[in-house]
């Protein structure tokens, strides 16, 4: 076990190194380091100061070391936009981030796991047709298009929900909030439902599979035959079994969330980290580029990593396998 | 009289079905096609796909106005509503845009650019994957363990976010989303055609082809590409329209096309703007027409799947 987690951590860490090396190069290559870095509004006198302060002038592998140690050390440039650190600017929006996709997580879950289970318990009664063709559908209609017809019809047609943007949010901890306010909530609805309906498929398909053959084991036919009610049966015996895959499956897909999540801020003027990262790009402001893209990246080893730990855990095939070859 | 004259031809047709089915002079694209078209949806997702790929092809010659023809279009027609006139008596049946441009002149023009970058990208993509992939099954060892440790790296991102970095890095451009899209899907291709060519590899006729001594190059690309073209075909259906509903995506987020090369995803784009003042058709119908371009060539990939599926072939 401990073999695996520190070949994993290894492994990992080359990830880290290898993904610097190509945000790295590809800002400082591909483009002109000097358009990437420097405020394009200094003058003559502040644009040497600036390279020479920036260590522009120094040969590249050298550059590369001082970036490195620079990142580890946290720091990532300052943004052109808003004159703060980048590093803190994005850490500000990860909790909007994160409650957007945890609400995602939480809507998929609550929506599509009743119809799953009744899809997959009335497999040929016409709604159950329904539900599937529209988890086809889920996965085939593009999310930003998607939300942009949910404003239409709740927004601007119906006005029932608000159109973007956050509400009155709530300090909880030193982290604002948006659930716990009535305001914040309906601001929530949309975008939330809109970055979960993908999943929302995926869990109803998971579902409606898992309730297929769970209602043929031995253990429901047993629970049915001594006379519990159909209540008991598929809330009890069926669904609690059903879970297990769906919750991991879900867990994996947590960061295709963080990762669409930036389409669905941009739909709803969402402030988050997603919204911060397609607006820098619109105005060209690079260090917060470089930031995201290696916190994003950070993040995702993370996740992987946490889920083949996960994994070998559970599984101990995985990590045999692992340590033969 | 004409009743009789209809159910004579009906008689004599069924023998001659019943004589040629069993003859094994069928040749495998024909039974190929008689299978496909068993499933009416299909079919019907086929001639779908199919008039939407004429219809970009011929765009210039069916769109009733070339929208990027400054001298054509009218500001003074911006932003009418569906079935309404112009200033010059044209009826624009979707609406125009701000700048007075008939809706579906633009669609047909952006569904050109769309299915050209997303069958471009794909073209390219699967050219990388096969030869990669057949790579890696044929030689085996430490070439094989080295792509497919990329290939289960670049998975564990979601495509987004590696096209979203790509492009962050890259900036806009027809090229520029062409690379990222041919990136984000070769490790799709690498994976299905490795898995087959695997298959493939230990199977006698490629013995025999070594015993042969027929060149590397030779049984690669002459012996087991052909066998294992059926799933990447499959595969390749769908990562179209993949890469089709993800070009969109980028571009809507203004990552993508530049505004001289406006597909389906920009137009979106450009119409969100007004969608708050109501006028909705700006951006429903490219999406309209982005959704059925997509679900078409998803009905034709699951039917493909089905047919050229070799464990559902008895």
């Amino acid at each position: 076990m401990t073999v695996f987690v520190i070949r994993r951590l290894m492994q990992a860490a080359l990830v880290i190194l290898v993904m610097s090396l190509l945000v790295f190069f590809g800002v400082h290559v591909v483009g002109n380091p000097v358009d990437i870095l420097i405020n394009p509004m200094f003058t003559q006198e502040e644009y040497e100061r600036a390279v020479q302060s920036l260590g522009l002038d120094r040969p590249i592998h050298e550059q590369y070391v001082v970036f490195l140690g620079n990142a580890l050390r946290g720091e990532l440039g300052d943004s052109f936009v808003f004159g703060q650190p980048a590093l803190e600017l994005i850490l500000q929006r990860l909790p909007a981030t994160l409650e957007l996709a945890l609400a995602a997580l939480l809507m998929a879950i609550v929506i599509g796991l009743p119809l799953g289970v009744w899809a997959g318990l009335n497999p040929e009664a016409r709604s159950s047709r329904l539900i599937m063709g529209g988890s086809i559908l889920g996965f085939s209609l593009p999310t930003f298009w998607v939300g942009i017809m949910m404003i239409m019809v709740f927004a601007v047609m119906l006005g029932w929900l608000p159109s973007g943007g956050r509400g009155r949010t709530v300090d909880v901890l030193g982290i604002e909030v948006s659930f716990l306010t009535w305001d914040g909530l309906r601001h929530l609805i949309l975008p939330a439902l809109n970055l979960a309906l993908l999943k929302m498929a995926l869990v109803t398909r998971l579902a409606r599979a898992g309730t297929r053959e769970a209602a043929l084991q031995d253990y429901v036919k047993f629970a049915r035959a001594k006379g519990l009610t159909r209540r008991r049966v598929v809330l009890v015996h069926i669904v609690k079994n059903i879970m297990i895959p769906i919750v991991t499956v879900l867990g994996l897909e947590f960061g295709t969330l963080i990762a669409f999540s930036v389409v669905t801020e941009t739909v709803f003027a969402w402030p988050g980290m997603g919204k911060l990262i397609i607006d820098s790009i619109q105005v060209l402001d690079r260090p917060i580029i470089v930031a995201y893209l290696m916190i994003i990246v950070f993040m995702f080893v993370i996740i992987n990593l946490i889920v083949d730990v996960l994994y070998s855990v559970l599984d101990p095939r995985v990590r045999l396998q692992d340590i033969k070859q | 009289m004409s009743g009789a004259l209809e159910a004579k031809p009906a008689i004599d047709v069924l023998p001659v079905e019943r004589e040629t089915v069993p003859v094994a002079t069928e040749t495998p694209l024909r039974a190929f096609v008689s299978d496909f078209i068993e499933s009416k949806v299909a079919v019907g997702g086929f001639a779908l796909l199919a008039t939407i790929v004429l219809a970009a092809v011929f765009a210039p010659w069916i769109a009733p106005q070339n929208p990027y023809d400054l001298g054509v279009i009218s500001i003074l027609d911006g932003r009418l509503p569906p079935g309404a006139e112009g200033m010059d008596g044209m009826t624009f049946w979707l609406g125009t845009d701000s700048m007075g441009r008939d809706m579906l002149s633009a669609i047909l023009y952006g569904l050109r650019i769309s299915l050209g970058v997303g069958v471009t990208s794909g073209i390219i993509a699967v050219g990388i994957g096969l030869c990669v992939g057949l790579l890696a099954a044929y030689f085996g060892g430490k070439v094989d363990t080295v792509i497919m440790r990329v290939v289960d790296l670049q998975l564990s991102f979601p495509a987004i976010l590696v096209a979203l970095i790509l492009l962050a890095v890259l900036g806009k451009g027809v090229d520029k989303i062409i690379i990222a899209l041919v990136v984000v899907q070769w490790a799709y291709y690498t994976r299905t055609v490795r898995a087959s060519a695997l298959v493939e590899r230990r199977k006698e006729y490629v013995e025999a082809a070594l015993c042969l001594a027929l060149g590397t190059r030779h049984v690669l690309f002459r012996h087991m590409l052909p066998n294992v073209l059926p799933p990447l075909i499959v595969v390749a259906t769908v990562q179209v329209a993949h890469a089709i509903a993800l070009e969109a995506t980028l571009s809507f987020l203004g990552l993508g096309l530049p505004i001289t090369e406006p597909s389906l995803g920009l137009l979106i784009a450009n119409g969100f703007d007004y969608m708050l003042s109501g006028k909705y058709w700006i951006s429903f119908f490219p999406g309209i027409a982005l959704l059925v371009t997509i679900v078409s060539i998803n009905l034709v990939g699951d039917r493909l799947r089905d047919v050229l599926n070799p464990r559902l072939q008895k």
